[in-house]
C-alpha cells in the first residue's frame, strides 16, 4: 500500500499522487477474458480459489477489451490469430499493460515455424515475462506482482513524455 | 433387408471399368488401388454405389508431396481417398497422382458433402485444385497466406534458433512492436 502516514484519527491520509493512482492502478487491475492455450489452464487456476488472483485485485477478468488494462497472452498466437490480439490490445484503454505468459507467448517456444508469431512482441509491447511450459501458478502470480512493482514506479512527470500519453 | 454377398472390390471394378486400374497393392490386409486422376469420381461412385461393395462412408482424403525424388511415381502429389463400407465392415484406399504444375482434379463434393472441408484442408495446405468444388477457399490459415505450407519445398522454419552466441544478431532483426 502506497499510504504513507496517517495523522491521529481524523480519517485523513496524506500521501503523494503518484503513490494513490499507482495503488489505485495496481489495486485493482482487471485482466482480459483471454486464453489462447494450455496457459489459460494455468491461469484459471490462478484465479481459482486455491491461489486466488483476487488477493491482488483481480478477481474479476471482463470479457470486453473496453473495460480490461491487462492482458494476459496466454499460449500461442498462431500468425491468423495474430491480427486479433491486436485489435484486442489496441481497443482496451489506456493504460493498459501486457504480460507474456509461457514460453509460446514469449518466443514461441518450441514451435519455431511459419504457423506462429515468434513471441507475442512482435505485435504488441510487452511488459512481462513469464517463463515455463506452462507457468504454475505461483510464477503468473510472481509475475503479476512483477508488474506491480513496474506499475508502481511511473511517476506523473514521465507521463508527459511517454508516447502512451502522448497518443492518447 | 437382404443383405447382399460381398464382392471382391478389385474383380467387380475391373469387370465393371476395364482400363481404370493401373496396379492394386495388399500391404497389411489393406487394399490399395492406384487409378487416372480422371476416372477417380467414376471409381469411387462405383465403389459406393454398386451391391456388394458400398463403400459408403469417406473415412478421408490425404494428400502427399514426394517431392524432390519422385520419379520413380506418375506425379508429385499423391492423393488418397479412404473408403469405408459400414454394411461390410471394410475399407479400400483408391490413390492417384497429380502433376507438379497446377495439380487438379475432380471434386468429391458430388458424391458427399463431408469432402468440402477436406479438400478444402489439402487445397490450404498442399496447394491442390478441387475442379467444381463449391468453395475453394483457404480453411486452416489466412486468407492472404502465400504458398502452401505442407509442399515440401515450403521453407520449414521462420526464425534462427537463438542461442547465446547468435542471440544479439538475430535480436538486432527482430521486428519489435510500436505501440
Amino acid at each position: 500500500m502506497g499510504v504513507t502516514s496517517k495523522l491521529g484519527n481524523l480519517g485523513v491520509v496524506t500521501t503523494s499522487l503518484d503513490v494513490a493512482i499507482n495503488w489505485a492502478r495496481t489495486g485493482a487491475m482487471w485482466p482480459l477474458l483471454f486464453g489462447l492455450a494450455c496457459c489459460a489452464i494455468e491461469m484459471m487456476a490462478t484465479q481459482a480459489s486455491d491461489y486466488d488472483m483476487s488477493r491482488f485485485g483481480m478477481e474479476l477478468n471482463r470479457a470486453s477489451p473496453r473495460q480490461a488494462d491487462l492482458m494476459i497472452v496466454a499460449g500461442r498466437v498462431s500468425r491468423k490469430m495474430a491480427p486479433v490480439v491486436r485489435q484486442l490490445y489496441d481497443q482496451m484503454s489506456d493504460p493498459k499493460w501486457v504480460i507474456a505468459m509461457g514460453d509460446c507467448a514469449s518466443t514461441s517456444g518450441v514451435y519455431n515455424n511459419y504457423a506462429l508469431v515468434q513471441g507475442v512482441d512482435e505485435i504488441i509491447p510487452v511488459d512481462v515475462y513469464i517463463v515455463g511450459c506452462p507457468p504454475r501458478p505461483e510464477q503468473l502470480i510472481h509475475g503479476v506482482l512483477t508488474l506491480h512493482e513496474k506499475i508502481k514506479q511511473d511517476r506523473i512527470s514521465d507521463w508527459a513524455t511517454s508516447s502512451e500519453m502522448l497518443k492518447a | 433387408m437382404e443383405i447382399s454377398q460381398a464382392h471382391d472390390p478389385v474383380a467387380s471394378l475391373r469387370a465393371a471399368l476395364p482400363d481404370v486400374l493401373h496396379s492394386v497393392t495388399e500391404y497389411a490386409g489393406e487394399t490399395t488401388l492406384e487409378i487416372d486422376a480422371k476416372n477417380v469420381v467414376e471409381v469411387v461412385r462405383y465403389l459406393r454405389d454398386t451391391q456388394g461393395l458400398l463403400y459408403n462412408f469417406l473415412s478421408d482424403i490425404s494428400a502427399v508431396d514426394y517431392y524432390p525424388d519422385y520419379s520413380q511415381r506418375p506425379g508429385r502429389f499423391g492423393v488418397a481417398y479412404h473408403l469405408y463400407s459400414m454394411i461390410y465392415n471394410r475399407r479400400i484406399r483408391v490413390k492417384i497422382y497429380l502433376d507438379e504444375d497446377a495439380p487438379e482434379v475432380d471434386t468429391m463434393t458430388t458424391l458427399w458433402p463431408v469432402a468440402d472441408f477436406l479438400e478444402r484442408e489439402i487445397f490450404d495446405l498442399m496447394g491442390i485444385n478441387f475442379r467444381g468444388h463449391p468453395n475453394m477457399r483457404r480453411l486452416l490459415l489466412s486468407d492472404d497466406w502465400s504458398g502452401h505450407p505442407l509442399r515440401r519445398d515450403y521453407p520449414l522454419g521462420y526464425e534462427t534458433v537463438q542461442f547465446s552466441f547468435n542471440a544479439e544478431q538475430i535480436m538486432k532483426h527482430k521486428p519489435f512492436a510500436k505501440d
